[in-house]
């Protein structure tokens, strides 16, 4: 940051993560049966890393025909796997987990490349949490009988799960652990632009010893995503990403095998006048500017008290003005490049729709980087419900200031939405708390804090936000036949 | 591939300021706070049932928050140059302490020794800000000081408890003026100021800060007996408005003392007290800050907490003994390349 002469006093120096701790091949296989086999026509498709526009390297096409493969090397293996004894399944996964840890500098770096966000954020918040994910999992698989889903809960089979690029390694530990624990096999697409944490996860499963056709993971495009999903040898589907993409899934299915959907959202913050304004404020950075906003479960609409609204916005543009944004890298970074020049366009569009529609404007000054994705922190005031960017995902660095007069108005407005995924309530007032948490539509809600995760408390929506939970014995319902 | 074509679709509004009255018409609670001080204008003195509504209208600090954002903050990556530069900042920021009962003159003249010149070896480097010693020993460093830029501070008001009478406290600090201190470290009231009664804690420090008149006073809050972040937030406000120009976590006496949640809270009420009135109040940690990583980390938070303008002797002291030892032997594994022993710098 340099804003005035006294900032040259105390200036922070470039302070890079060392890259070099994650070496990236010229080129990766899929990964089928235990082994990394070339797709069977031959497609690659390049991986770019956001910040610098650079490719980092080439991963297999997966078509129909490699989702064949993958799908009978899961079921060629889910028989053992599922007849494997508990406390066995069990040491496989803690060992994965501990190996993911052991690993975590190397994996935060290769997310950080792939992904764009910053270093500070993949080392301190997604390979931990994915870690934590394994091995709460890893804890469950000998004690099914305990989870209150039957003494003797059955896997499904073959799952198929499909995440989207936000939180790649973290996404990815969602789908496989409860799957794993609960004695199914998986068949996993990652992101078409963020396949290589997936692609180390498949290593860490070959040096875990894990039997061969367990795990399964598959690269590729949409095409690649619709072939596993309408594959008929699958017994499950699971689905972390757009609302549009979810329909199409529930309707290729149309209740063939079980789904879990986990889709877009609007998230709601609500801040009432009594709330502990400095570290709300935190809290909608958090809610927002948090992986650049491509959280599903951002709180990308705030909900400020008439009385405090001016306060609140005054002191959430300067906490932005200092928001260090660049270099990914940089352990200082606080907000890192846009995925892809598609997502970066698509809020492009909705901030101009924003601006078409009359909301005031405001974004950090913070200067951009002339490569790469970048979109600066952006604040809308006198935003109503009527506003696109108050009832579109924008899945980007984009706040909506609403603000409401009564908790009943704030409630009505919090639920006007057609999602239901995630809202915050910041008040001192316990039993206020506890009345809005009840009257709000959504799977997730936080009280005086925002995006807070952790594997034993269950995740995920209502409305067209989806439905199925990921994390708690809540998560492992979505893996095993209800008796 | 496309270079990025983002762009702010409007130029960045920059901040209008508030003004004091459009805080106080957002805020009412802020509404005392916007005079002169209470050492300034004795007649200006709420009741305490005003001060109380005023102080309990403060925003609430979240205890889990605050928190969250001091160990955010703590994972700052300071390296290379911004080492350097905090090392030089945070030595000039050092107020060199000792406070024990087997305080002798010759272990202060030896300390004021190493305020003016830290280290021989680096004569760019120094001096600290201050030198801080009992009443009884200013003397022997305003001596031992004369005619070096090094303050001399003294601990006063019955320090470091406080329990006695306004009467005792005054004339504690009246010795230590009349020694020749120019900086005073008061200690508040604790035991008023948890009984509720706020005005008594505020008249005290008007007194003392009267007794003061230009000489700078330095209001110890002693955050560890307080307790929870809303009292620190409630006594940062009552001593600015009693007249204080610094405040001070700890007497170092009692633990915990300075921790980076807790400045943080203090560093908010500056930043917000500045924007009300226009006074710059400084703000010293004190207490337990023995390595340069934590006092790095004390820097960061001022700088992106109160801001770059804080970063000042002025803005900004560190109340200890051994951090200086630390942060000289990082400065010389700076320059060298490599780690220095304990044995390569004077005890004190």
């Amino acid at each position: 940051m340099t804003s005035g002469p006294t900032t040259a006093l105390f200036d922070y120096a470039p302070a890079p993560e060392a890259i070099g701790i994650a070496p990236i091949a010229n080129s990766y296989d899929l990964f089928i049966g235990g082994q990394f086999v070339p797709p069977v026509a031959g497609g690659r498709l390049a991986t770019v890393n956001p910040a610098t526009e650079q490719i980092l390297t080439e991963v297999g096409l997966a078509d129909a025909a490699d989702v064949d493969r993958a799908v009978k090397a899961a079921r060629r293996a889910q028989e053992g796997w599922a007849r494997m004894r508990g406390r066995d399944r069990g040491k496989l996964l803690f060992r994965i987990a501990r190996l993911m840890a052991e690993r975590s500098r190397e994996l935060a770096v290769l997310e950080t490349l792939d992904n764009g966000k910053p270093i500070r954020e993949s080392r301190d918040v997604d390979i931990p949490l994915a870690c934590a994910h394994v091995f709460y999992h890893a804890g469950w698989a000998d004690k099914l009988g305990y989870a209150g889903l039957g003494a003797n809960p059955r896997p499904l089979g073959v799952a198929a799960q499909v995440i989207p690029w936000n939180f790649p390694l973290l996404m990815l530990a969602w789908k496989i652990a409860p799957a794993l624990a609960t004695g199914n096999t998986v068949v996993l697409k990652p992101a078409e632009t963020t396949p290589l944490t997936a692609l180390r996860f498949a290593e860490i499963c070959q040096q875990a010893d894990l039997p061969p056709g367990v795990v399964n993971i598959l690269t590729g495009g949409p095409q690649t995503g619709a072939a596993l999903i309408s594959h008929p040898g699958i017994d499950k589907v699971a689905f972390t990403g757009s609302t549009e993409v979810g329909r199409s899934i529930q309707r290729t299915l149309a209740g063939r095998v079980p789904v879990t959907l986990e889709l877009g959202g609007k998230g709601a913050n609500i801040i009432f006048e009594d709330a502990p304004i400095d570290q709300a404020v935190e809290g909608i950075v958090e809610g927002i500017f948090f992986n650049q906003g491509a959280v599903c479960c951002a709180g990308s609409r705030l909900l400020v008290a008439e009385p405090i609204v001016e306060v609140v916005v005054e002191a959430l543009q300067r906490r932005l003005a200092t928001l260090r944004l660049g270099d990914p890298m940089d352990k200082n970074t606080d907000i890192g490049a846009i995925n892809s020049p598609d997502q970066l366009a698509r809020i492009t569009s909705l901030v101009a729709a924003g601006v078409a529609e009359g909301a005031a404007c405001w974004t950090s000054p913070a200067p951009l980087p002339e490569r790469g994705y970048w979109c600066a922190p952006t604040v809308f005031t006198g935003v109503h419900q009527t506003h696109r960017i108050a009832r579109e995902e924008i899945f980007g660095p984009v706040l909506s200031v609403l603000t409401f007069r009564t908790p009943a108005e704030a409630l009505a407005k919090a639920n006007d939405t057609t999602y239901g995924l995630a809202a915050g309530v910041w008040t001192e007032k316990g039993s206020r708390i506890l009345a809005i948490a009840e009257g709000l539509h959504a799977g997730v809600v936080w009280a005086n804090t925002y995006n807070r995760f952790d594997p034993s408390s269950p995740f995920g929506g209502v409305k067209e936000s989806g439905y199925g939970r990921e994390g708690g014995p809540q998560g492992l319902a979505g893996y095993v036949h209800a008796d | 591939m496309a270079v990025s074509t983002w762009q702010p679709i409007l130029a960045p509004v920059p901040d209008a300021a508030p003004t004091p009255a459009g805080l106080i018409a957002l805020h009412p609670g802020y509404a005392p706070f916007a005079g002169a001080t209470l050492a300034e204008d004795p007649a200006a003195t709420p009741s305490n049932a005003a001060l109380t509504a005023s102080l309990r209208g403060l925003p609430a600090v979240d205890a889990v928050g605050v928190e969250r954002r001091a160990a955010a903050l703590a994972s700052r990556s300071i390296k290379t140059t911004a080492k350097a530069q905090g090392i030089s900042l945070a030595v000039s920021m050092i107020d060199l302490t000792t406070l024990e009962g087997s305080d002798t003159p010759g272990k202060v003249r030896s300390l004021c020794r190493k305020a003016v010149l830290p280290d021989p070896a680096d004569p760019a480097l120094g001096p600290v800000a201050a030198v801080c010693v009992y009443p009884d020993l200013v003397a022997t460093a305003v001596t031992a000081l004369a005619g070096s830029p090094v303050h001399v501070a003294s601990v006063a008001t019955a320090f470091p408890a406080g329990r006695a009478s306004l009467r005792v406290r005054c004339a504690d600090t009246a010795d230590a003026l009349a020694a020749g201190a120019t900086e005073i470290d008061m200690v508040i009231d604790r035991g008023a100021f948890l009984a509720g009664d706020y005005a008594t804690v505020a008249a005290h420090i008007a007194e003392v800060k009267r007794l003061c008149g230009g000489v700078h006073l330095k209001v110890i809050l002693e955050t560890g007996e307080l307790a929870t972040y809303d009292n620190v937030r409630r006594a940062a406000w009552l001593s600015m408005l009693a007249g204080a120009d610094v405040i001070k976590t700890s007497t170092g006496k009692v633990a915990p003392a300075a921790t980076l949640p807790v400045t943080l809270v203090m560093l908010e009420a500056v930043r917000d007290y500045h924007a009300l009135t226009g006074r710059r109040v400084g703000v010293k940690a004190a207490g337990g800050i023995r390595t340069t990583k934590d006092a790095l980390r004390y820097l960061v938070l001022v700088n992106e907490i109160a801001g770059p303008d804080w970063l000042t002797p002025a803005g900004f002291r560190f109340g200890a003994s051994a951090l200086l030892n630390d942060l000289l032997m990082q400065r010389r594994r700076l320059t060298l390349g490599s780690y220095v022993s304990p044995r390569d710098v004077s005890v004190d």
